[in-house]
């Protein structure tokens, strides 16, 4: 912005704050300087400068001092422009700016910059702490997340391709955004899928390309007492492990899978089934003696899904053997198979 | 309709309607504080002193020429003082936009939550957090409602008593014994450390020290600290011990690293989500080719076998023969 346009503008915010009247447009041209004598150069600059102060947040009314005006005036009313007062005491200040520091990185930096801006100059010393005892942080993220939150700040559907786990292709899908959600570090948004007329959650690594509007601001409507948070949860929770795998794994090994085990029989050939496994077996599986049976432990592991499952299982190589159940241990050795193709 | 969403604007003293929002909240920022230093003014704008005086000789030129010329701001920053001596209707802030309202009172939920899950030093006392949440929600008014829609879940710390006893180690600058999981090679290690701080990112709290195993700065993730022990030790952080920048992301790559070329079927395409790549090359059908940068080829290895025949690894030639040889002979223990 040239330093003629800032001044243009600031020139304009002052001039109709100031004035407790709508002012017309031939008004304005007169009080502010800085506009173009033709009067048609000044109604195009007009019109982009009113629209820039829109997008700063700047509440510009348009409407009529009287009923016989015929042309429509301009104002800012001091009410709808001024933050209202705040003061934080010192503890509140450091929190907040702890608060403005989370998304340093991340896509709402300049939004969190912009509002601190604002809160100073209201008075709030919310100075930089230089050693907090904690340091909470999001990371630079996902491309999608700003129009996404565009999408639900503004109430207006998007539409996107999207390429859902295992799919060679992605296929182009309509929301009408509901909440965006960060959850294990990883950013969700939640919403209406008008083509598969149900609630769905998306992930955002997985949206290929743009994300663009398909509808006007203010058409999407969310149903009251939503939960977005609610919503990604429920999707994202696994079923309750209803089935049980039983292991020979290697003494020394396999912590991975021995941190939600029970003890079977440990190496030494001891049945351990019967005491509770919570004290028996730590964490690490600190419980488990080792010895030797075969040189091997014996463990019982609750699992879900057999494909996720013996994926986990394959991945500890040498180190764990499944037995049952049995298409259990037929999925571990189709994946071990995988690998040797 | 399809219009593609624009990018946010990113904060900065450069961008072109920051300088408006500056000078926007600058005479308010005077006002509100009578009287102010130069030097500490542009520290608080992020700007230079000279760009500071060049944004005060703007305001006070701005004059307005009906009915009669006249200037709505008198200034002077004479003796390095700024003294704003009339503000006309310039003397508050703008209201906050829905996009600064939400970047606070979500960052303030997050540490809520935080609090609430793990008693954390700063986060829990004198309730501050609810007290400047709800101070913020009245002052944004209608601005703070959207703000409901995002949301940052923190993960529940399991171990309370650990985060306790790092803080403990913290505090007292005392070293500490752990048992670390370690999930690439599937070990439980046993390793001293001396704390440097707490960290959460992305919901996630990690521990970041020396580590006197690895004699480097290490991050450990709370939820895989298998027990822990403050030593009767005091911490020995070496001076140029540097807290890892995490801005630039928790990796960070060494030049010792293994470079590992991986082919993934649309199945195994979940790697690049998780793992930061050096490369992502498309090869149609939803297949990819990437590049990952580790210090562990077992780390590789097993991530092969877990892939099976969805992941396949073309470079190095030894790694992949590593992998076929490790599938081998878990086959054969189902022989």
């Amino acid at each position: 912005m040239s330093r003629r346009k800032t001044e243009r503008l600031l020139g304009l915010v002052v001039c109709l704050l100031s004035s407790p009247r709508y002012l017309t447009a031939v008004q304005i041209r007169e009080a502010v300087p800085g506009y173009p004598e033709s009067f048609e150069a000044f109604k195009r600059m007009f019109e982009r400068d009113k629209e820039e102060l829109r997008e700063l947040g700047i509440p510009l009314e348009t409407g009529f001092n009287s009923a016989g005006d015929d042309e429509a005036g301009y104002r800012i009313p001091r009410q709808a422009y001024v933050l209202p007062e705040i003061r934080l005491e010192p503890d509140e200040a450091a929190v907040l700016s702890l608060a403005a520091r989370v998304w340093r990185q991340a896509e709402l930096a300049g939004a969190a910059a912009g509002a601190l801006l604002k809160l100073r100059a209201a008075g709030v010393e919310a100075e930089e702490t230089t050693q907090p005892g904690i340091e909470p942080r999001l990371l630079a993220g996902e491309a999608a997340f700003g129009p996404l939150w565009e999408g639900v700040r503004d109430r207006r559907p998007v539409t996107f391709a999207y390429r859902a786990a295992g799919r060679s292709e992605a296929q182009q899908r309509h929301l009408q955004p509901w909440g965006v959600v960060n959850r294990h570090g990883r950013w969700y948004v939640a919403g209406y899928d008008t083509d598969r007329d149900a609630v769905r959650v998306f992930r955002l690594s997985r949206i290929d390309g743009d994300v663009r509007f398909s509808g006007p601001a203010g058409s999407v409507i969310v149903p009251e007492g939503t939960d977005v948070r609610e919503t990604v949860r429920e999707w994202d929770t696994h079923p309750p492990a209803q089935r049980t795998a039983v292991l020979r794994v290697r003494p020394g090994a396999g912590h991975g899978i021995r941190r939600h085990a029970t003890p079977l029989l440990d190496s030494a050939g001891l049945d351990t089934a019967g005491l509770d496994s919570t004290d028996t077996a730590g964490p690490d599986g600190s419980g488990l003696a080792p010895g030797s049976t075969g040189g091997w432990d014996m463990i019982s592991v609750p699992f879900s899904d057999v494909g996720w499952f013996a994926e986990h299982l394959a991945s500890f190589g040498t180190d764990v053997v499944a037995l049952e159940p049995a298409d259990l241990r037929e999925a571990v050795i189709t994946q071990l198979k995988g690998a040797l193709a | 309709m399809t219009t593609p969403g624009k990018p946010l604007p990113r904060g900065g003293a450069g961008t072109s309607t920051t300088r408006l929002q500056r000078l926007l909240a600058l005479v308010p920022y005077v006002v509100s504080r009578k009287v102010v230093g130069l030097a500490d003014t542009a520290a608080a704008f992020g700007v230079s002193e000279r760009e500071l005086v060049d944004d005060l000789n703007l305001l006070w030129c701005v004059e307005l020429r009906s009915p009669d010329p006249y200037c709505p701001i008198d200034l002077s920053y004479e003796g390095g003082e700024i003294v704003v001596s009339q503000a006309e209707s310039m003397d508050r802030p703008l209201r906050l936009a829905v996009d600064e309202a939400s970047a606070l009172l979500v960052a303030l939920r997050m540490l809520a939550e935080i609090g609430q899950v793990a008693s954390m030093p700063g986060l829990d006392e004198g309730q501050a957090l609810n007290r400047t949440i709800a101070k913020l929600e009245a002052a944004a008014g209608e601005a703070a409602t959207p703000s409901t829609q995002v949301a940052i879940q923190v993960d529940k710390i399991a171990q309370q008593a650990v985060l306790d006893q790092l803080r403990d180690a913290l505090a007292r600058r005392h070293r500490v014994h752990m048992s670390y999981y370690v999930p690439g090679r599937d070990e439980a290690t046993e390793r001293d450390v001396d704390p440097m701080r707490l960290l959460i990112v992305e919901g996630r709290t990690y521990l970041e020290g020396w580590c006197r195993r690895a004699d480097a700065v290490r991050l450990f993730r709370l939820d895989r600290v298998l027990s822990l022990d403050v030593l009767d030790v005091a911490a020995e952080v070496p001076a140029g011990a540097e807290p890892k920048d995490v801005d630039q992301g928790l990796f960070s790559p060494s030049a010792e690293d293994l470079n590992v070329v991986i082919e993934l079927t649309p199945l195994g395409r979940w790697v690049a989500e998780y793992y930061p790549c050096d490369s992502i090359e498309e090869l149609g059908d939803g297949r990819l080719r990437v590049t990952l940068r580790t210090p562990d080829p077992g780390w590789v290895r097993r991530l092969a076998l877990r892939l099976g025949e969805n992941g396949r690894i073309v470079a190095p030639a030894s790694l992949a023969a590593q992998v076929r040889e490790d599938a081998s002979a878990a086959l054969a223990q189902y022989a």
